[in-house]
């Protein structure tokens, strides 16, 4: 085993060269508008990363608040103040910055959940298409049936349920996990069919006879066979399952069964700006929307362009 | 035919069964019910006897089977919270989200189809490409946002519309309606843009998908050869075959917009039973939980058999493959 592992992590790294040297690399180049989201993406996973370090203030130090700071409009209005570039909440918290915070939560979760289920739908579809039988019957019967209802529903009701189930004292420290695996629950499908359709197709090919006449074990050949094999369209899924996340995220968020307020995410802070709307303070919660909307939408172009750039069916 | 019918029907069942279950799960397990139906002075014996009385000691699969009972007669027992019938809460409830989807879906219909129409023949003309943009814009916008957004615009800045609630309703009998006054339209106007926005982009870009298809095909380039007029081809043979998936999307997505309208009910305070269920969950409100649990289910599982079986009275062609699959 220890002498396959670097020959096989050396074929992945001349596969990624010789893609990047040739079509993908290419087709990046010419399309401005992937170059803009992919700056902008990149952007936003810096800031979100680094928040601690380059937010212009600590939101959650509660010494560096200062309540005679409290909602002040963006630094260009009247009454703007330099210090705070996109204004402040009604507690003095730098809006900016809480939004940089903001996003890494929403990241976090983000990622979380696509990791969740690509773990979960590309086991799935392996087991499924490669067992067949029942067993295949079962789960596909099983991802139709979520199939037909939205995924945001989905999510919601996984949330809801979990949350009565879970005791109250403790929702707010469980609210990312429940949230996690609300989201990720509500995603494995397209994952298992698409890697359950490639599996079809792989096991019938000769290396996988081979590998199965010469005595390998049932758990090899779905990992170390048959996985790499199938992993190609997971990748375009991924991308745009992550901005899907990002938005249930939000919206659980928003409607109050998302992360607590204490650790807000982009769709906490919209929810609670949203109560200073009718006294017009928008920025509280229009900037939040704003830097949601540019996250979610530089992730979807990248996801299309991907899928584009991958599919030669389309060139 | 019928056999699909049949397996598709109890397949239906199976899921209702399914989800009965988990609702009755929360309803049984989570909490003690006796706890939220006595008060603290309710000695241990009473307790008991009520217990029993409720038949709480009988097996799972009675306890299960009387539940379905009820439920399927459209008892779901009392709110903890608002301490009345869960049933009464959801009739009440019902014709707000009711009328708010219809109006949605007709919106997103009577609005998206021609627009799908639309950049479908002009290509690569400038409103076309504007559409398009915009339609990927509506898709990245969360519904939430949309609300919020019209609510500054048209409520705070503008003052036109009113922000939250249904306006005067008139009751028809156990029917609310908001269509009868002039405040209950325009309280109407923008939770109704904000559902529809999403399933319009949806549908245009079906549309336009499924149009440039068509287009494509030999009878369309046949029919322009025999001189027939350009609007002739476009919406006789175009778009009438274009229409089989689109009405079953289109079903499909009236679900959807009932789930949707859980968000825009929480933007928009619309009294509805998106809002009560989200109320529900903050106040763990199990019985009204199980209640809106089981009631989606039961309206995508009704409306997704209806589709189905549409499917194949709208489109000979599925008939014809499912008859030569079986005859082998």
């Amino acid at each position: 085993m220890a002498e396959i592992q670097p020959a096989g992590s050396n074929r992945v790294g001349d596969r990624l060269r010789r893609a990047i040297e040739s079509d993908i690399w290419f087709s990046f180049t010419r399309s401005p508008v992937t170059m803009l989201s992919a700056a902008v993406t990149a952007i936003a996973f810096l800031a979100a990363l680094f928040a601690p370090w380059i937010a212009p203030h600590d939101p959650f130090d509660l010494a560096s608040i200062d309540l005679l700071d409290a909602s002040l409009p963006p630094a260009w209005m009247t009454d703007g103040d330099p210090r705070f570039l996109l204004g402040t909440d009604d507690q003095g918290r730098d809006v900016f910055s809480t939004i940089m915070f903001g996003a890494r939560i929403s990241l976090v979760v983000g990622f979380a959940s696509v990791l969740f289920s690509l773990v979960l739908g590309v086991g799935l579809g392996l087991v499924s298409g490669y067992a067949g039988g029942r067993l295949d019957a079962f789960i596909m019967r099983v991802a139709d049936v979520q199939l037909s209802f939205p995924a945001i529903l989905i999510a919601l009701l996984i949330d809801g349920v979990a949350r009565s189930v879970l005791p109250r004292d403790h929702h707010d420290e469980l609210a990312f996990y429940v949230l996690v695996f609300a989201i990720g629950v509500s995603g494995w499908v397209q994952y298992a069919r698409t890697v359950r359709g490639s599996t079809l197709v792989e096991k019938n090919k000769e290396y996988v006879q081979a590998a199965r006449v010469i005595g390998i074990r049932r758990s090899t050949i779905l990992l170390r066979h048959i996985l790499p094999n199938v992993t190609g369209p997971v990748l375009v899924i991924a991308t745009i399952h992550l901005a899907v996340a990002i938005i249930t995220e939000a919206t659980l968020s928003f409607l109050g069964v998302g992360v607590p307020p204490t650790t807000p995410s982009l769709g906490t802070l919209i929810r609670v700006g949203n109560d200073f709307l009718f006294s017009g303070d928008w920025w509280i919660t229009i900037f939040p929307g704003l830097a949601l909307v540019v996250l979610v939408l530089a992730v979807n172009l990248l996801g299309d362009w991907l899928r584009d750039a991958l599919n030669p069916k389309l060139r | 035919m019928p056999a699909f019918l049949l397996r598709r029907f109890l397949q239906s069942i199976v899921v209702m069964l399914t989800v009965a279950l988990i609702a009755f799960g929360l309803f049984r397990y989570v909490g003690d019910p006796i706890n939220n139906l006595v008060g603290q002075d309710t000695t241990l014996e009473e307790r008991d006897e009520l217990r029993e009385r409720l038949g709480l000691n009988d097996a799972f699969i009675v306890q299960f089977g009387r539940f379905v009972r009820d439920v399927s007669i459209g008892e779901f027992g009392f709110s903890y919270q608002h301490r009345r019938p869960v049933r009464e809460l959801v009739a009440e409830r019902l014709p707000a989200t009711l009328e708010l989807s219809l109006v949605s879906a007709l919106l997103a219909l009577l609005v998206g189809a021609p627009m799908g129409v639309y950049t479908a023949l002009r290509r690569r003309g400038f409103v076309s490409r504007g559409f398009m943009t915009l339609s990927l814009i509506g898709i990245s916008l969360p519904t939430f946002l949309i609300g919020i957004l019209l609510i500054l615009f048209f409520g705070v800045i503008l003052r036109w519309l009113p922000t939250f609630g249904r306006g005067e309703v008139v009751a028809l009998g156990w029917w609310t309606t908001g269509f009868l006054t002039a405040s209950g339209l325009k309280s109407l106007v923008m939770p109704s843009i904000t559902l529809a926005l999403f399933q319009m982009t949806l549908i245009m870009r079906l549309i336009r998908a499924e149009m440039l298809e068509v287009l494509r095909t030999d009878f369309i380039k046949f029919a322009h050869a025999r001189g027939l007029p350009a609007r002739s081809v476009h919406f006789r043979h175009a778009l009438k075959n274009t229409m089989v998936p689109v009405i079953t999307i289109t079903g499909l997505q009236l679900g959807s917009i009932i789930a949707f309208a859980i968000i825009t009910e929480s933007v928009f305070q619309w009294p509805g039973m998106g809002l009560l269920f989200i109320q529900a969950i903050g106040e763990v409100d199990i019985p009204v939980m199980a209640a809106y649990l089981v009631l989606i289910a039961f309206f995508f599982v009704a409306i997704n058999l209806v589709v189905d079986v549409l499917y194949f009275v709208v489109d000979p062609r599925l008939r014809a493959d499912k008859a030569t699959a079986n005859g082998q």
